[in-house]
């Protein structure tokens, strides 16, 4: 058992450093991930509350569809439509045919999931502001957009602080699900490193202790945060 | 679109349904089971007990279920050829499918899910209910069954539908460790057919309809048991 350890060793034979690759491949899509997420929620918020009807059909078809089909089915669909229609853009405008990277389309498919809890997270915080305060905005003479950027996304984050820290958690464990799909990340270096060794035990238990960590460790980060943004507010 | 093969593999892709209906079933009932203990002890101790508890939340829900399920699948599953004898005795043909190792994981996934759900909602009973069945002479045990357990789940109802439908989008995981269910089969199918979308936009429906299902029957439930008085 503990001869076996040193396969966790970054000098070979271990197989550390290619896992902490993967740790580094599965935090850029995470991070990569979040943040169209959070784009994607913010404006779809936004579209789900001031939108035009055909809008708003359109964003509730959108996250209700996302949430009720499992995000491994979603990756797959997503990878795939959106790699040939892409495709099939460029070829029609005369360009050649591009391969995108597992990066980039990890980031894509998983940012798409995100926008949809997002949206619901980022909607209900909105209208959990009270309304006298972007009224009190656009009293004051703030353009609509100016009221957006200054009261209603300030006001909105301390509510919606605890949807999105817990979809942060979601996407950091959702990126494991791409090693279904073969793109290179911590589930798929891990299982390439547990394969070629046959220390399946050893490897696994080592992704899951990895795995908690980034848990862990942006649980702190978070609390962090959320007590910064609570501040002023009367302890509830 | 395509969907010439549908009559030819229908038989799979209904054995493959019922196979994710078994899962669902399965590993949310016994999983549920399970999260009462494990949220109950967080709230009435020891202390060790609850510690214990609390951990195993911490580490189910802070580690992704694929990782969960390879480590119990490959892991585990390792160290029982290595056990003299073992490929003799009866509990070999078990111990090689892959079946129990998707309940085992996704059961323990979802008592560490709804194990933290049932904590917040057995400390969200007001103790005077608690102290006034106590006061009736009813046991411990009868307080938990009649009072404490039954209130406690009227508290959180709509908060477990959510986790039965996390459940079923977290039964195609069972593919990757051979079990034909619902995805695994539409993957055989793409396999055999050369069709990229047809069988994914198929069970993507289907799953649609099993959480439309699963959340009309939780409302109908919902609605037959009493509104919770806000306390």
């Amino acid at each position: 058992m503990f001869e076996s350890l040193q396969l966790l060793w970054i000098a070979p034979p271990g197989r550390g450093l290619t896992l902490l690759s993967g740790l580094v491949s599965t935090m850029q899509i995470a991070f990569g991930a979040y943040a169209l997420g959070l784009c994607i929620g913010l404006l779809g918020a936004l579209g789900k509350i001031n939108g035009p009807a055909p809008l708003r059909w359109l964003l509730t078809a959108y996250t209700t569809l996302i949430r009720a089909v499992p995000e491994l089915v979603l990756i797959l669909l997503l990878y795939y439509a959106g790699t040939s229609a892409l495709n099939n853009l460029l070829e029609s405008l005369g360009y050649e045919p591009i391969d995108i990277s597992g990066l980039v389309a990890g980031i894509v498919v998983l940012g798409f999931v995100q926008g949809a809890y997002s949206t619901e997270v980022i909607r209900a915080a909105m209208l959990a502001v009270p309304r006298g305060q972007t009224e009190a905005a656009l009293a004051f003479g703030m353009s609509r957009t100016q009221s957006v950027y200054r009261v209603l996304i300030p006001a909105m984050i301390p509510f919606a602080l605890p949807g999105l820290a817990n979809l942060w958690l979601i996407v950091t464990k959702d990126t494991a699900l791409l090693a279904v799909v073969g793109f290179f990340e911590l589930a798929s270096a891990t299982k390439t490193a547990a394969g070629s060794t046959r220390n399946y035990l050893l490897f696994y238990s080592a992704a899951a202790v990895i795995y908690l960590c980034v848990t862990l460790l942006s649980n702190v980060v978070f609390g962090r945060i959320e007590r910064r943004y609570r501040r002023g507010q009367a302890a509830a | 679109m395509d969907w010439s093969w549908l009559p030819e593999y229908s038989d799979k892709l209904i054995s493959g349904f019922w196979l994710t209906i078994q899962l669902l079933v399965i590993c949310s009932t016994l999983g549920f089971l399970l999260s009462v203990p494990v949220g109950l002890v967080q709230v009435t101790g020891p202390k060790p007990l609850a510690m214990l508890a609390r951990s195993f939340c911490t580490v189910v829900r802070g580690t992704p279920l694929l990782i969960q399920l390879w480590l119990i699948y490959y892991g585990v599953g390792e160290l029982f050829p290595k056990i003299d004898g073992i490929r003799d005795s009866f509990m070999w043909p078990l111990l090689r499918a892959a079946f129990p190792y998707a309940i085992l994981a996704f059961t323990l996934s979802v008592a560490g899910y709804v194990g933290e759900v049932m904590r917040g909602a057995f400390a969200g009973v007001p103790k005077g209910e608690l102290e006034a069945a106590r006061a009736m002479g009813m046991s411990s045990i009868k307080v938990l069954w009649r009072i404490w357990l039954p209130r406690a789940v009227q508290n959180v109802f709509p908060t477990l539908a959510g986790e039965v439908v996390l459940t079923l989008k977290a039964t195609p995981l069972a593919a990757t460790i051979t079990i034909y269910e619902l995805f695994g089969r539409s993957t055989e199918v793409r396999q055999d057919t050369f069709l990229v979308y047809e069988p994914l936009l198929l069970v993507a429906g289907i799953y649609i309809l099993l959480t439309g299902l699963i959340v009309t029957l939780f409302g109908w439930l919902e609605n037959r048991i009493p509104k919770p008085s806000m306390a």
